[in-house]
């Protein structure tokens, strides 16, 4: 994000942008005046800090030790507010907490935002604020950054990709590839949360419910996990999909099969009473605050240990074990005791959730 | 959750299972069919398999509503959205269904179809409203169950004067397609239902008496909890034992012998019986669909549109038909689990969760994997 190309560090605007009722139109991208004042006066305003305000086509940052990792995700979440998050807050967590998986300190982020044309600039700034709060609430500024504005009809609105660096904590090495048979399966809380909360707010579908989504990063549990577990093979959190989906790509790449009991998988009541009107599966629904640790089957109850004593983590559960299994299958057995396969969701479940 | 969970509970589960076990002559069989999509995915999702004794065998009924849809109708609500450019809607399921030239509602949309999913039929008058200027079809399937919310919408619709809604109508009737079940030359080899939860809300349980009556074969209606599901089975097979045969009700706390008079009324004032339906597996079944009755016909997209229906044949490898019928079951479908997946389905029983073979793929495939 070029905040201030002109030595005296801003631009000859004669008028500052209408940040009440202004609205971005096609010169917001460009790349003349009109774009160096939005990314001036809206983006920089909130998210500055001494690498962005360098103003280059990048940013030049510090050595760093240890091993990289750097990982992206696009936000296109429908709503763009909803209870517990918005784009902007969502757009900081997904990768803070994808870097935060491979056992990695989160240390910076790059932004792009696709903006479409008659896009209310205020709603812009209030999506760029939360984003900012959420930054420095996780320690991990915006560095760099790029706007594009599409014609009207072209977008929905705004679109953020966000791409993250990290280094990896010394002496962790957490992949999706490393479960082994006997591993313990632990889950951070309860599921479904944030699915839930989007959907409660879709225009077409919205209902009465206090659910709140659980979108926060994961980054700080992760770290004083690693602390006292250095050996947790794979982290995962369980966006998408659900965790469903997220057991059964571990499943896959470390060619094993899982088995969990259904009793210890939690769900918030509110959570299970709107799965169970619109016929979905919680194990299928999106969460953001979330993560799954595979660790040593010995070193389970230290692991539980660490994440319950984070406020992140209070309901964190053994929720199942690795299996020998060249089917690689997930399986569950339920509150009946009868068992069953937990697949990967078909379809979509909920379009547009993250 | 309060009035759920107390049909979820594991022990009661256990309980009402091992009675079952105590309940089963040795040396007998006994072979239900439960009709409804929705018993089918709770013995699955809930492995019901596992607590039952071997000796009882489930079989996976018809009553799943995008399964039994024949091709040729998706063909026709394809052709609505793609070449009279309408905004066609409809329940989630039924997007993914495959139909003819390796198409789906959900395909065609991709193609640049206006295809809608929707909850309930009053977001579809919701867009006709918002769209004067378009034609808004919704392709409207389902059992009983679904049938009331559609006659709402076509009242409503004609209420408000929405000269842009209609609807494709595949509204379809469990009793007779339990009929053609019991009056198949071939035959299932049956002892007895597990009746309908939904549909009998809306029914009752009358439209089942001739089944014990003419057929000898006991119902029991049952919830789509799995306690339900345990608790009918216990009840099928002590019927079985004493040479009874009745309908019992399980579901006592939504189902009436009566059923939902007002519901009832609704539909009987917008549909009528129609001749003669196809349905994928069982084939044409006469009076066992319904149709808009002459003071509606103009919110019918087949009057609408010219969109014949042309009967469409199942892929060759597939057995569908035969699974919906109650004569295979889904593992002895060679195209199950390869060629044929939730992601990749070529009979429609592989679409919806209700489907036999989704529900087998999907909760269950590790059964033969052992």
């Amino acid at each position: 994000m070029k905040g201030d190309r002109q030595g005296g560090g801003r631009a000859d605007y004669l008028r500052p942008i209408d940040q009440k009722a202004g609205r971005i139109d096609m010169a917001h991208g460009a790349g003349g005046r009109a774009m160096a004042q939005l990314i001036h006066e809206v983006f920089a305003a909130e998210l500055g800090n001494e690498f962005l305000d360098q103003g280059d086509d990048g940013a030049r940052l510090p050595p760093l030790a240890g091993r990289l990792v750097i990982s992206t995700d696009s936000h296109v979440v429908s709503p763009l507010f909803f209870p517990g998050g918005d784009i902007g807050s969502l757009s900081v967590h997904g990768t803070v907490n994808d870097v935060a998986m491979m056992g990695a300190r989160p240390l910076y982020l790059a932004a792009g935002f696709i903006l479409e044309e008659g896009f209310e600039i205020s709603v812009l700034r209030r999506i760029v604020a939360s984003m900012a709060r959420a930054a420095r609430e996780a320690g991990v500024p915006v560095v760099t950054g790029d706007t594009k504005v599409v014609e009207a009809g072209k977008g929905d609105g705004i679109f953020i990709t966000t791409t993250g660096v990290g280094a990896v904590i010394e002496g962790a090495d957490c992949s999706g590839r490393n479960a082994r048979p006997g591993d313990a399966v632990l889950l951070s809380g309860t599921i479904g949360d944030h699915g839930m909360a989007i959907l409660s707010r879709r225009e077409n579908l919205s209902f009465e419910t206090d659910i709140v989504s659980d979108s926060a990063a994961l980054h700080g549990m992760v770290a004083s996990l690693l602390a006292l577990v250095p050996s947790v093979r794979a982290l995962r959190d369980a966006t998408r999909g659900g965790l469903a989906s997220t057991l059964n790509e571990i499943a896959t790449q470390s060619g094993v099969g899982i088995h969990v009991e259904e009793a210890a998988i939690a769900v918030q009541d509110a959570v299970a009473a709107a799965c169970e009107f619109l016929g979905l599966d919680p194990l299928h629904v999106a969460n953001e605050g979330k993560l799954v640790a595979i660790v040593p089957a010995a070193q389970a109850e230290r692991a539980l240990e660490a994440l319950r004593a984070h406020p992140l983590g209070r309901r964190a559960a053994r929720i199942g074990t690795v299996v020998e299994d060249s089917h690689r299958f997930v399986q569950m057995t339920t509150r009946m005791g009868g068992r069953r396969i937990v697949d990967w969701l078909t379809g979509e479940q909920l379009p547009r959730i993250c | 959750m309060k009035y759920i969970d107390e049909f979820r509970d594991g022990d009661l589960a256990r309980t009402v299972a091992q009675a079952i076990g105590r309940a089963v002559r040795p040396g007998r069989d006994y072979r239900f069919m439960e009709f409804c999509g929705g018993h089918t995915h709770a013995i699955s999702r809930y492995g019901l398999a596992d607590l039952l004794p071997e000796a009882v065998r489930m079989i996976h009924g018809p009553g799943c509503p995008v399964c039994v849809l024949p091709i040729g109708r998706i063909d026709q609500a394809i052709a609505i959205a793609r070449d009279h450019g309408a905004i066609l809607c409809t329940y989630a399921d039924t997007l993914r269904v495959p139909a003819s030239n390796g198409l789906s509602l959900l395909k065609a949309k991709a193609r640049g179809a206006d295809v809608r999913m929707v909850y309930s039929t009053l977001d579809v008058l919701a867009i006709a409203r918002a769209h004067p200027g378009r034609e808004v079809v919704f392709l409207a399937i389902g059992f009983e169950t679904t049938t009331p919310p559609t006659a709402v919408a076509v009242r409503q619709a004609a209420a408000e004067g929405l000269a842009n809604f209609t609807i494709l109508c595949n509204h379809v009737l469990t009793p007779a397609a339990m009929h053609a079940i019991l009056a198949a030359p071939a035959g299932v080899a049956l002892d007895g239902f597990v009746g309908p939860a939904h549909v009998s809300t809306v029914i009752g349980s009358a439209p089942y008496e001739p089944f014990p009556r003419d057929y000898g074969k006991p119902v029991v209606i049952a919830g789509f909890e799995p306690i339900d599901v345990l608790r009918a089975i216990h009840l099928l097979v002590q019927q079985v034992n004493e040479g009874r045969s009745v309908v019992e009700n399980e579901f006592t706390r939504a189902v009436t012998r009566e059923g939902n008079a007002r519901a009832q009324a609704m539909v009987d004032e917008v549909f009528t019986l129609r001749p003669s339906f196809d349905w994928r597996g069982l084939g044409a079944v006469p009076a066992s669909a319904l149709m808009l009755r002459p003071a509606f016909a103009r919110f019918d997209a087949e009057r609408r549109f010219a969109v014949p229906y042309a009967p469409v044949a199942d892929h060759k490898a597939c057995e569908c038909a035969a699974i919906l019928r109650g004569e295979k079951r889904p593992r002895e479908c060679r195209i199950f689990g390869t060629v044929c997946s939730p992601e990749t389905p070529v009979g429609s029983c592989m679409v919806s969760s209700e489907g036999a073979c989704a529900a087998h793929y999907t909760y269950g495939r590790f059964r033969e994997a052992a």
